[in-house]
């Protein structure tokens, strides 16, 4: 099974708006849904499983916004294409570990993808660039009512819609926006910021959720709790307390830029060499330059546009991406000079970086 | 003079106790002095009082819980070891047990949001039809014509309306 039109289209995360927000680099919105007298799937028989695929998946061919989706079934798909749809996002790591009967529905557009057969019989998942929380519900909302057309959802008066892990009870939401945060980083806030954050009931991850790191000052932060409030009140008060993050990140930033100039723009400028003439390149060393080049962008260093490019580098260049635009598994060493070579001929086109940041802000 | 509290996790006398507001949601866990050493109360950092109230107390009430669900023979012992469970139906077999966790766990133990309700709705009709053939089947048996008439009219309308309702979407 190939993904590779899948992967020549254009990405949300990557392409989704021009051009693409500091801070916030997407939100997302993922509900859980489960079918009505069907054992959930970490206890189905793999001909169970198989069956609530087939059924699911017949379901999600009436939609609207699934017509000429992308139907993969991920139990008969090679490891680096399950590691690739990974990297962007589509399914999450405990998909490809899911067995028989796993797969996801993804759109053409790729804003909305549906796994059938993780933790629960479907997961609903919009993504969005930017900070788009309205557009993103009401997208999801709108593709779960007319699903409940062809599916019997289970469901109860008094604990809502029936998930596999009770911490999706409810709502059966998680709603969470990918945030940006170096300076609170390099101001070390963020273990202030994660603690106020705990308290107020959300969740703070790496990119890729659950156990991840936050590799370049990526964190991904969601609510917790789904049961006892509405999806709109949950939404509002994610809103609210992101709203807040991202003010404490600018006000970082601020501080940053006047008082240790010198050591931001040191860091920046070596980004900036690094990635320009490196010839070996971890995925960890290439984020967290990259993750400076978005600061850059940011303060006015580089071009708004070129945004958009250092967040499909951050992307592309992931192990998985690296491997299957060479077509074969290769091993790390030999993988770090392709993407060393990559990165190098993206960012051939860039201008010199523009250190005189403060004119250029007052005009 | 009242009786000194238990430890909520052994029969000694409780004598720290301690309060954590979340979500302006007083919570307030008993313990005797091993008990609280044994789970790092003393270290605020490794200490979270979410974990306890969550863990114990459930678990507590998992042994008085029924024994399996009848819909899929799932066990509570299959919940601690797993933590989740293995049908919908398993939510009604066990509401007594995780009822108590779900308050600790969410805002709140009755769900807010959204109803699904056209999915519940085309159930609803859907037993009434399965009720109303049951009723013709037993009208005909029992040569109440009249009756069969008026069911299978009632019956044909039904199914009218749903299709049509099926069609406006």
């Amino acid at each position: 099974m190939s993904i590779q039109n899948l992967i020549s289209a254009k990405a949300e995360l990557t392409d989704g708006g021009l051009p693409a927000e500091p801070i916030v680099l997407s939100t997302r919105i993922r509900l859980a849904r489960n079918l009505n007298a069907h054992l959930f799937p970490g206890r189905a028989s793999n001909d169970e499983a198989r069956a609530t695929y087939s059924d699911c998946v017949s379901a999600l061919e009436k939609l609207d916004a699934l017509k000429q989706s992308y139907i993969l079934n991920i139990s008969q798909m090679e490891n680096l294409s399950r590691q690739v749809l990974v990297e962007r996002r589509l399914i999450s790591r405990e998909l490809t570990e899911a067995g028989e009967g796993a797969g996801v529905v993804i759109s053409r557009n790729q804003h909305l993808s549906v796994m059938i057969n993780e933790e629960d019989h479907l997961r609903l998942q919009v993504v969005r660039s930017g900070f788009n929380f309205r557009k993103t519900w009401a997208e999801i909302n709108a593709v779960d009512s007319e699903l409940e057309n062809h599916l019997d959802y289970a469901f109860s008066h008094d604990f809502g819609y029936l998930t596999a892990c009770p911490t999706n009870l409810g709502t059966g939401m998680r709603a969470s926006a990918m945030l940006h945060l170096p300076g609170l980083v390099m101001g070390e806030h963020m273990e202030k910021v994660v603690r106020m954050v705990n308290q107020l009931g959300l969740a703070v991850r790496g990119c890729f959720g659950e156990g991840s790191e936050a590799t370049g000052s990526i964190f991904q932060i969601s609510n917790q709790q789904t049961l006892g409030e509405g999806e709109d009140a949950i939404i509002n008060r994610l809103i609210n307390i992101l709203h807040a993050i991202i003010e404490q990140e600018h006000n970082a930033r601020e501080v940053l830029l006047e008082q240790k100039t010198a050591t931001v723009f040191d860091k920046i400028g070596r980004a900036y060499g690094v990635l320009t003439h490196a010839h070996m390149l971890s995925s960890e060393e290439a984020m967290a330059w990259l993750s400076l080049m978005r600061l850059a962008v940011d303060f006015g260093m580089l071009p708004d546009d070129s945004r958009s490019l250092i967040d499909r580098l951050m992307m592309e260049t992931q192990p998985g991406h690296i491997q299957y635009a060479a077509h074969s598994e290769i091993e790390p060493e030999k993988r770090d000079v392709t993407r060393a070579r990559v990165i190098r001929e993206h960012l051939r086109a860039l201008p010199d970086l523009n250190f005189d940041i403060r004119k250029s802000e007052k005009n | 003079m009242a009786k000194p509290k238990k430890c909520q996790h052994c029969d000694k006398p409780a004598t720290i106790h301690l309060t954590q507001i979340v979500n302006n949601t007083v919570h307030k866990v008993d313990l005797c002095e091993d008990c609280s050493f044994k789970h790092n109360v003393t270290d605020p950092e490794a200490f979270s009082l979410a974990d306890f109230l969550i863990q114990p107390e459930g678990m507590h009430k998992l042994e008085n819980a029924p024994d399996n669900c009848p819909s899929c023979g799932f066990k509570p012992s299959d919940f601690k070891k797993t933590g989740r469970f293995g049908c919908p139906d398993c939510y009604e077999t066990f509401r007594e047990m995780i009822q108590p966790m779900l308050g600790n766990m969410h805002k709140d133990v009755v769900h807010r949001g959204k109803v699904p309700e056209k999915a519940l709705e085309r159930v609803g009709v859907q037993r009434r039809v399965d009720e109303m053939e049951r009723e013709l089947q037993d009208a005909i048996s029992e040569e109440n014509y009249e009756e069969a008439a008026r069911l299978r009219d009632a019956l044909r309308d039904l199914r009218e309306r749903v299709e049509a309702a099926a069609k406006a979407e």
